[in-house]
């Protein structure tokens, strides 16, 4: 009996250890950006694990930067369009995938998702034309333009999923009923999609806020980046005079909106990436 | 009843319709249905297909394309044919051209030993973290949505974070070996040439790990209970049924999981770009491509790198498919 309670014992202890070692893997690297971008000075060269100052002089570094700023707007303006655009032609397209059976569909399905498979820099210098042949270089639209090789072809994807998943009588009723196709999808699904468009906008959104390669290669000036080329382009003297306080102030400022969405809307995230990738 | 009434309705105002609708027989009028609804995919799917061929296809063409020529970043516009020299080509003794460079063969080497062990360990990390969250516990959800944080995380963040908490001085990773006794002095991890490719994959685990554990638990969420019932019954041991049973019953889910992070991991760019800049020691295929093309200005270099980079993974794409398909007997 003694031995028994011991056992369950350590079998909880257990558990909780590696519930705490998770915890601590996930969100401890977060946690010591925000505890070093409340230090200013030679405090940040001394290593504290709690926050032991509140200085909020990189937040104003950061925020009274003007390229700063616009790269936020840009990356807002970017990553909206470019999901507007994947929405808009994702939407139809993945009706006619999800709900109506027909030869080459799956063919169809194969290339879109062979296009999110698509290795980017293997488009780099063929987009660099374009973008150069519609006088878009070092213009943030270059970016809506070449965002949507990754948010389109996600979009469609993960939208069949979901469209397949709605009952066939809706659609059924909608036929007897006389209702043309494009009818039955403005009137009948999408009011239903709500759900999985904005799990499916969130995620495309998330990806082309994060999106790293076109905007470094499309964008040339401070005030036309994105704020991943941004951050990643703060530099000091060398590179042992990185501003630190900034970086790790910046890196929060444009963090914290996307776990607190994350956060938010957990539950739709993990069905629309499980749905993008399990019934792949 | 109730459900017949708007059609009634329906029929009063527009009568004409149905009387048609009623005079054809039922097996054509449901061909005449289904025409009109292929009609409509194709219409629905051609915009689509217009713009992927538009953003891919043509851009991907186009490259090839340059990868033939001697086109040069500062003007993409002016450039002439030379055939395979980009790739390779005899010149006075010697042989030139990407594929007859040591730092290309070096890159697809360092993106090869990124991707088997970055995902190995994702892969694993994620079963554990996975299984963990399968159990029934309190404050699971807070967990769960901990494990949201890095995969929000952009990638350029994550890089800068961990290349901060990896400082060679004032990291704190550092700091903590030093104090556990691990490490005598501070290594300096993100410049030596033998860590800075295990930083890189240290970001890469944390950050994408979240994904392969929400993937095998959607998958883990969708098994049977009662098989384990079974298993419990005859006293069979946990570790046993895990090797047994789940393992086996999850595995289709966690390749296509696998599939999806080998050929993400293929094109591996961001993360290594900030944390190891161009580094040989770390430099993926993506890396060397882009700055073949763009820091170098030769896009007809650059584009043939890029171009053996898509070889690669469409064929390791391609091959994967035609084993699934046989594999799963045609329903791929």
């Amino acid at each position: 009996m003694n031995r028994r309670l011991l056992k369950k014992i350590a079998a909880k202890t257990g558990f909780g250890l590696l519930l705490a070692a998770i915890m601590l893997f996930t969100v401890f690297p977060f946690y010591y950006a925000i505890v070093t971008s409340f230090k200013s000075g030679s405090e940040l060269f001394s290593i504290d694990y709690w926050i032991t100052s509140f200085n909020l002089e990189n937040y104003q570094a950061v925020l009274g930067q003007s390229s700063f700023v616009s790269s936020i707007w840009n990356s807002i303006l970017v990553s909206t369009s470019a999901v507007a655009i994947a929405m808009l032609f994702g939407l139809t397209a993945a009706y006619a995938l999800g709900r109506v059976h027909f030869r080459g569909r799956g063919t169809v399905l194969m290339i879109v998702l062979g296009v999110s498979m698509f290795p980017q820099v293997a488009v780099l210098s063929g987009l660099f034309e374009v973008i150069w042949a519609f006088d878009l270089y070092n213009d943030p639209l270059s970016l809506v333009f070449s965002y949507t090789i990754f948010t389109l072809p996600f979009t469609v994807w993960v939208l069949t999923t979901f469209m397949r998943q709605l009952p066939k009588e809706l659609e059924e009723a909608a036929i007897v009923d006389g209702a043309s196709p494009v009818v039955t999808l403005f009137k009948v699904f999408i009011p239903l999609m709500g759900p999985a468009m904005a799990t499916t906008g969130l995620l495309a959104f998330i990806a082309a806020w994060n999106e790293f390669l076109f905007a470094l290669t499309f964008t040339l000036t401070d005030d036309q980046r994105t704020v991943p080329v941004a951050i990643a382009l703060i530099t000091g003297g060398s590179q042992h005079e990185l501003p630190w306080g900034h970086l790790m102030a910046a890196s929060v400022v444009v963090t914290v909106p996307l776990v607190v969405l994350v956060l938010i809307f957990q539950r739709r995230i993990v069905s629309g990436l499980t749905a993008g990738a399990v019934k792949g | 009843m109730v459900m017949a009434e708007p059609t009634v309705t329906s029929a009063n105002t527009d009568a004409g319709e149905l009387s048609l609708a009623r005079s054809v027989p039922p097996a054509r009028r449901h061909n005449r249905v289904h025409r009109q609804r292929l009609f409509a995919a194709w219409m629905f799917l051609i915009p689509m297909l217009v713009v992927l061929a538009a953003v891919a296809g043509w851009p991907l063409m186009r490259t090839i394309w340059f990868s033939f020529t001697d086109a040069s970043f500062s003007d993409i516009s002016t450039y002439s044919m030379i055939g395979f020299e980009n790739y390779l080509v005899y010149d006075n003794g010697a042989w030139y051209g990407v594929l007859a460079d040591p730092s290309w063969w070096r890159a697809v080497w360092n993106t090869l030993f990124f991707t088997v062990v970055s995902v190995g360990a994702e892969t694993v990390l994620g079963l554990i973290i996975a299984l963990t969250l399968n159990a029934q516990f309190r404050g699971r959800g807070l967990i769960r949505a901990a494990t949201l944080i890095p995969w929000a995380i952009p990638t350029i963040v994550s890089a800068k974070m961990w290349g901060w908490m990896l400082h060679d001085q004032f990291g704190i990773i550092n700091d903590l070996l030093m104090t556990l006794g691990v490490i005598a002095e501070p290594l300096n991890w993100t410049a030596n040439s033998d860590l800075s490719m295990w930083a890189v994959i240290m970001v890469d685990v944390w950050k994408t790990t979240p994904f392969m554990a929400l993937l095998t638990l959607a998958a883990l969420q969708m098994l049977p209970s009662d098989c384990y019932e079974a298993a419990k019954v005859d006293g069979i041991h946990p570790v046993r049924v895990f090797f047994r049973v789940t393992l086996p019953l999850i595995y289709p889910a966690l390749m296509v999981a696998i599939i999806f992070r080998v050929l993400d991991a293929l094109r591996v760019f961001d993360v290594i770009y900030v944390l190891t800049s161009n580094s040989e020691d770390t430099m993926s295929m993506s890396v060397y491509a882009r700055q073949q093309l763009v820091e170098f200005q030769d896009v007809g270099y650059g584009s043939a790198a890029s171009t053996v980079l898509f070889l690669i993974i469409a064929l390791l794409t391609i091959s994967y498919l035609y084993l699934g398909r046989k594999q799963f007997g045609g329903d791929a």
